[in-house]
């Protein structure tokens, strides 16, 4: 089986084996960036948050933002893939393992905007010595490192019989591929051990997504401060990071589709259900949205006023009706006909709303702090250089782990685009089963993994 | 503790005797002008409704040591927490710098060092520890006072009296506004005020009981 997978998929496994110069332009370019939010953290870490452009009253800027942001992202992955797999859902093949990658590779980086926002990141360990578990930073420290240990296991698991299909076809990397695929054979035992396996991640994941944005909220709404304090952030921000994180993985199918020629395997149909699927979530966010502020204006405290007008009318008004362009009126302007170009419809759409999304962390973290209760005035923020050079630093370095992955295991399940070309029978056979004038199907056949 | 509203003249003088107790370092100009400057007393001023352009009302506001504190629940390393004595404490030693307690707080009464402002010398009141860069700090309500008062009582094995114990700002208050004593005797001074009709809490409906009460502006105003 791995013989004939390795060699009708070849394209998938290509970028592991050559190498042209694009990829190293590409390295180059965002080491460059890296080398930026390098020195950027350097300097803060030598003279202190002051080289920022944080202060009293706003404590909290991009750095918050940008964890907010990347732990959105991660939702994309793994959340999407296990609903995807245990919805059985044919299309899902050539995508699993893109959105898989997306979820670890950006849960290191969002954790480590925490890092990089603390004061004395000397005494990180303190949360582990000391720890309050009355504290929603806890609380976060917890669901996110259960959520990075379950989506590590589970991009891993349906990774093993494509390390063994590099282990028995490259000559290099032999000790990093033997090792790593457990001794693979594919024998039948080995098959259905690992398909239960993954189901059983799959089931275990979506709690602990859904818990980890949960909680990421709860670092604002459990204050009291106006319009953070919401008992209806925690439903708000999952939304907002599934929506995210499928955007996110849109661009990033897009992306690898032209640099690998991927075009045989990702093809428009993907992109037109992630476009509706997309658009769904679009629409979920506005309802959202529209939930939150309206409840807001029309209680109109006067405190919540003050940010809610801050942000409608007030030095925030770009970032926020910029926010609602970019997540609503342009997503639902380009998704709601994909008859045609849809590749190019749903790439606009999906980089508007990372646009989008990133300006509604922004939106909830800084306006709050900018109006405090008592009458200091408005406290305005204005990011540095250090800030910037962090935020780009951060990106780069997430492009640039996914890049390296690609590098050395295939970013397309070889095992499942093989395994669905071969279960198009039992497929076929489950569909009749749904319709009432099906015959008794065939258990066994039925229930293998689809 | 008493703030009389009525009383106050807006003069600055417990600020400054806040900063010299407290070994509160000058930030300098620049960062001041990003407003970074630490003042755990501070005096907010505010046009008055009624007469724009007029009056001035000023508000002094120490941390108001709240018997709910907001600010304590999420600090995620204990660094600041309620203490025995009711005061809310920082430990500036084991203070991560994540800022969720001043994101926390109501009446953002607490203060972050961005860049290490002490540079010279260890300060003028030896019984208060400098702060180094990135962590938070916080009026203690001159906690130091506190023990030393303590100690003194115990040397001479007597009770600690009342008035023994005064924090700076209510000892430096030329109008007396600031009164300071123990809300938990009903014989005291400020329990006697507190009980006031013109006796009032900042932002008393978020539930967080604060120890530091205020007397509204009454007579003679406008």
């Amino acid at each position: 089986m791995a013989e004939a997978a390795g060699t009708r998929d070849a394209v998938l496994l290509a970028p592991i084996e050559r190498t042209g110069p694009g990829f190293y332009w590409a390295v180059g370019g965002l080491l460059v960036l890296v080398g930026w939010g390098a020195l950027a953290y350097w300097t803060q870490f030598q003279e202190g948050l002051g080289v920022t452009g944080l202060h009293q009253p706003v404590s909290w800027g991009f750095y918050v933002t940008n964890f907010v942001f990347f732990i959105g992202i991660s939702h994309a992955g793994t959340l999407i893939s296990a609903i995807l797999r245990l919805s059985k859902a044919e299309w899902r093949r050539p995508i699993t393992r893109m959105a898989e990658v997306i979820t670890v590779m950006v849960l290191f980086i969002g954790a480590a905007q925490i890092l990089v926002d603390l004061g004395r990141p000397d005494r990180l360990l303190n949360i582990i010595r000391h720890g309050r578990y009355q504290s929603p930073l806890l609380w976060d420290a917890t669901s996110i490192s259960a959520y990075l240990t379950a989506s590590l296991v589970y991009l891993y698991l349906p990774m093993i019989p494509d390390i063994a299909i590099l282990r028995d076809r490259l000559d290099r990397r032999k000790l990093l591929y033997s090792v790593l695929a457990l001794g693979w054979t594919g024998s039948a035992r080995q098959r259905r051990v690992l398909g239960r396996a993954i189901a059983i991640m799959a089931v275990l994941v979506i709690p602990i997504a859904v818990s980890v944005h949960s909680v990421v909220s709860f670092v604002f709404s459990m204050t009291l401060q106006p319009m953070w304090h919401s008992t209806i952030f925690g439903p708000y921000f999952v939304v907002g990071a599934i929506f995210s994180g499928i955007a996110a993985l849109i661009v990033a199918m897009i992306a690898f589709r032209a640099a690998y020629g991927l075009q045989g395997y990702l093809k428009p149909i993907h992109f037109r259900y992630l476009g509706q699927l997309l658009l769904i979530m679009s629409l979920l966010w506005f309802y959202f949205t529209f939930a939150e502020y309206l409840t807001g204006y029309y209680g109109s405290e006067p405190e919540e006023m003050r940010v809610f007008w801050a942000k409608f009318t007030g030095p925030f008004w770009p970032f926020f009706w910029g926010m609602a362009a970019a997540n609503f009126v342009i997503p639902v302007f380009c998704l709601v006909r994909l008859g045609r170009r849809t590749v190019g419809k749903v790439l606009a759409a999906s980089l508007s709303v990372l646009v989008g999304m990133w300006l509604e962390r922004y939106i909830i973290v800084v306006p709050t702090l900018s109006n405090p209760r008592l009458p200091f005035g408005e406290g305005l923020y204005w990011p540095t250089w250090v800030e910037w050079g962090e935020t780009a630093g951060s990106f780069a370095l997430f492009a640039l782990a996914y890049l390296l992955f690609t590098k050395l295991f295939p970013v397309i399940s070889v095992w499942e685009i093989e395994e669905g070309r071969e279960g198009v029978r039992e497929v076929e056979a489950r569909l009749l089963t749904y319709l009432p004038d099906a015959a008794r199907p065939e258990p066994a056949a039925a229930e293998r993994r689809g | 503790m008493v703030i009389d509203l009525d009383r106050c003249t807006g003069c600055q003088a417990c600020v400054l005797a806040c900063k010299a107790e407290n070994n509160i370092p000058a930030v300098g100009a620049k960062e001041a002008g990003l407003g970074r400057i630490i003042s755990w007393m501070q005096v907010l001023t505010e046009e008055d409704e009624g007469h724009p352009g007029e009056v001035k009302r000023f508000l002094p506001r120490p941390c108001l040591q709240c018997d709910d504190p907001p600010c304590t629940k999420v600090c995620p390393v204990y660094a600041t927490y309620l203490n025995p004595e009711g005061i809310v404490a920082q430990i500036y030693a084991r203070c991560i710098g994540c800022r969720f307690c001043m994101a926390a707080c109501p009446y953002n009464a607490k203060y972050f060092n961005w860049r290490r402002y002490q540079t010279e010398g260890p300060g003028q009141n030896p019984d208060v520890s400098v702060r180094p860069k990135g962590v938070v700090e916080k009026c203690t309500f001159c906690h130091h006072r506190l023990q030393r008062a303590r100690e003194r009582a115990r040397s001479e094995r007597r009770e600690l009296g009342p008035g023994e114990y005064v924090p700076a700002c209510a000892e430096a208050c030329p109008a007396r506004a600031i009164v300071f004593g123990d809300l938990a005797d009903p014989g005291s001074e400020v329990s006697r005020l507190a009980r006031s009709p013109r006796a009032f809490r900042l932002q008393e409906e978020l539930g967080t009981r604060p120890k530091v009460i205020y007397l509204t502006e009454g007579e003679g105003r406008g």
